[in-house]
């Protein structure tokens, strides 16, 4: 599993605060105790409420690179933020992300085909969230025939279904799982699968139970990767038996040690 | 169109361990061997690099052997009473790169040897022959972990090989593998649960992933082989897919498997189609050295020199094709 941590966000009330006040202790704090949880990749998002999102987005990735050498995830709806990070980019870097839209592809695909990025594409489009795994395909099989038109790996591209809050769409979620195995099919090279996981409890009072409940299921599905909150160790114990039980690792009595060790 | 070769690359890598120090790096051995480090599995050279050929060693004892059959005692019963003079016909005349000395007389069926008679034997044979060494015990938990410590201390700085650390005792060997500087062999019962359990034991007692050799017990051709192939098959593929814990190095102990079979061991006047036994026992040792070759085995523990010689002619012509 590729695990992808999602506490720099602006959304978070002391990250938020520190992207405000230029803090790059609270930065490098939360960067390093992801990295010690065990992330493949940190992402990276200047928050909703940020007032300067470019000069942002720059400070960040400048302030996290010089503590780790992660991949970073670029997380921002606006191609302009993503690019604006991908410019002071020294670590491997992942485009977060693209809809089905054309106007986005043409922008983001290129961008992150010139800088050898990892490439997120949400099964969304300006038309709304999809309803159903059908839609879900069409807008995937979009992205992935755009990709391939224009020569960008489809292996290095990550397909996200877009998961609902069990709250909001609970008759979605069998087909948001269906999707994670059909999207594989999509090509050969298969691309990859992606989930944003705390969107699926988000609003609901157990969180953390949901979350590494569908983690699990997701991952039955042969999900590759997720963003997700790292510290909760629930949860990582969690993925990393679903691994263990889907015989991505070998067994022995120690191998929640194993794997972080790994 | 031409035909494109299929290849497998993966992540992660066999461990690189180098068996005997030499003055340079404080020991007295005239030469290290070094094993692993592969990306690929055995031979398969445009999968990825195998940067060493596995090597065999000779199996020496303390004592005299009483249950090696007559066509080894053909050829080691003149020196086999003086382990210097075995290790050095090893060496000098058998061209043996490694020795793998085992103190089975201080098991208590075979002599009870003491701490100090062991150290004896081992400073003997180090003090006969330049090349790196194996040390393993007698089979008894009790003794061996009396007996090793005092001869891993008597090896010191040398960087020997030193086993077998077991799931339910390991901890008085790693901790002397750790004093004296030594590499470790983890011995699992044809388990890969267990040699990767064992193997994050010992690591986490301090002695890193990079100093074990997994001993993942062996049967010899006929004998539960294929148990053992497919394991050492399975933890190299999870290996080289990024999981440390099982990326180490093999021994196999094929001498002491092969040459108790009853193939190697029975009379011509029993089984009159068999053929001549020397021969049945030669190529018994031989063929399942050479299918633990293709398993992943690195070091290969090996008794009579005519299987030895047949195994080197096969390891040499298949790293030919090394580009």
């Amino acid at each position: 599993m590729y695990i992808v941590g999602e506490l720099i966000n602006g959304m978070y009330t002391s990250i938020g605060r520190a992207i405000k006040e230029k803090n790059t202790a609270v930065i490098e704090a939360c960067a390093h105790e992801q990295v010690a949880a065990g992330v493949d990749a940190l992402d990276v998002n200047c928050g909703p409420s940020s007032r300067d999102p470019v000069g942002d987005m720059r400070w960040l990735v400048e302030t996290v690179q010089r503590v780790t050498d992660k991949t970073l995830s670029l997380d921002a709806s606006k191609p302009q933020v993503i690019e604006a990070g991908l410019l002071v980019a020294k670590n491997k870097v992942i485009v977060n992300s693209t809809t089905a839209d054309i106007e986005k592809l043409e922008k983001l695909v290129p961008l992150a085909k010139q800088y050898n990025a990892g490439l997120i594409g949400l099964a969304l489009s300006s038309h709304g969230v999809p309803q159903g795994k059908d839609q879900r395909l069409e807008l995937a099989a979009t992205i992935v025939s755009f990709c391939q038109d224009a020569g960008f790996p489809v292996e290095d591209l990550y397909l996200d279904p877009i998961v609902l809050p069990v709250n909001v769409a609970q008759a979605q979620m069998q087909g948001i799982l269906e999707s994670i195995r059909e999207f594989k099919i999509l090509a050969e090279p298969s691309p990859k699968t992606i989930i944003g996981l705390s969107n699926v409890s988000q609003g609901t009072a157990v969180r953390s139970l949901i979350n590494r409940t569908f983690l699990a299921m997701a991952i039955a599905y042969g999900l590759d990767a997720a963003i997700l909150d790292p510290k909760d160790s629930n949860l990582m114990d969690t993925l990393i038996t679903a691994e263990l039980l889907n015989n991505k690792q070998i067994y022995c009595d120690l191998y929640l040690d194993a794997y972080r060790k790994k | 169109m031409a035909l494109e070769m299929v290849t497998e690359k993966g992540a992660g890598e066999v461990s690189t361990i180098t068996i005997g120090a030499t003055k340079s790096s404080g020991g007295t051995r005239g030469k290290s061997i070094t094993i692993g480090g592969q990306k690929a599995l055995p031979f398969l050279f445009k999968d990825g690099l195998i940067p060493h050929k596995p090597v065999i060693a000779y199996e020496i004892w303390d004592v005299a052997p009483t249950d090696w059959p007559d066509d080894l005692k053909d050829v080691f019963g003149n020196v086999w009473k003086n382990p210097a003079a075995w290790a050095k016909m090893c060496v000098n005349e058998l061209h043996a790169e490694l020795l793998c000395l085992k103190t089975q007389g201080a098991h208590s069926d075979y002599g009870n040897k003491s701490a100090a008679d062991e150290v004896a034997f081992i400073k003997e044979v180090l003090a006969s022959v330049p090349v790196p060494v194996v040390i393993v015990g007698s089979g008894d938990d009790a003794k061996d972990n009396e007996i090793l410590p005092a001869c891993s201390e008597a090896a010191h700085g040398e960087k020997c090989l030193i086993g077998n650390a077991l799931q339910d005792n390991y901890k008085t060997l790693v901790a002397a593998v750790m004093a004296d500087g030594h590499n470790i062999i983890a011995e699992s019962p044809i388990d890969i649960n267990i040699a990767k359990q064992l193997n994050i034991l010992i690591s986490d007692m301090g002695l890193p992933l990079e100093r074990i050799v997994i001993n993942p017990t062996i049967g010899a051709m006929g004998y539960g082989l294929e148990y053992a192939y497919s394991i050492m098959e399975r933890a190299r593929l999870a290996g080289f897919a990024g999981d440390k814990t099982v990326a180490s190095p093999f021994i196999c102990f094929v001498g002491q498997e092969s040459w108790k079979t009853k193939e190697a061991k029975a009379p011509v006047s029993e089984f009159p189609s068999w053929g001549a036994r020397m021969e049945r026992g030669i190529v018994w040792e031989a063929m399942t050295s050479v299918a633990l070759l293709q398993a992943g085995a690195d070091i290969l523990v090996m008794r009579h020199p005519a299987a030895v010689e047949k195994v080197s002619a096969y390891i040499d012509s298949l790293m030919e094709n090394r580009e």
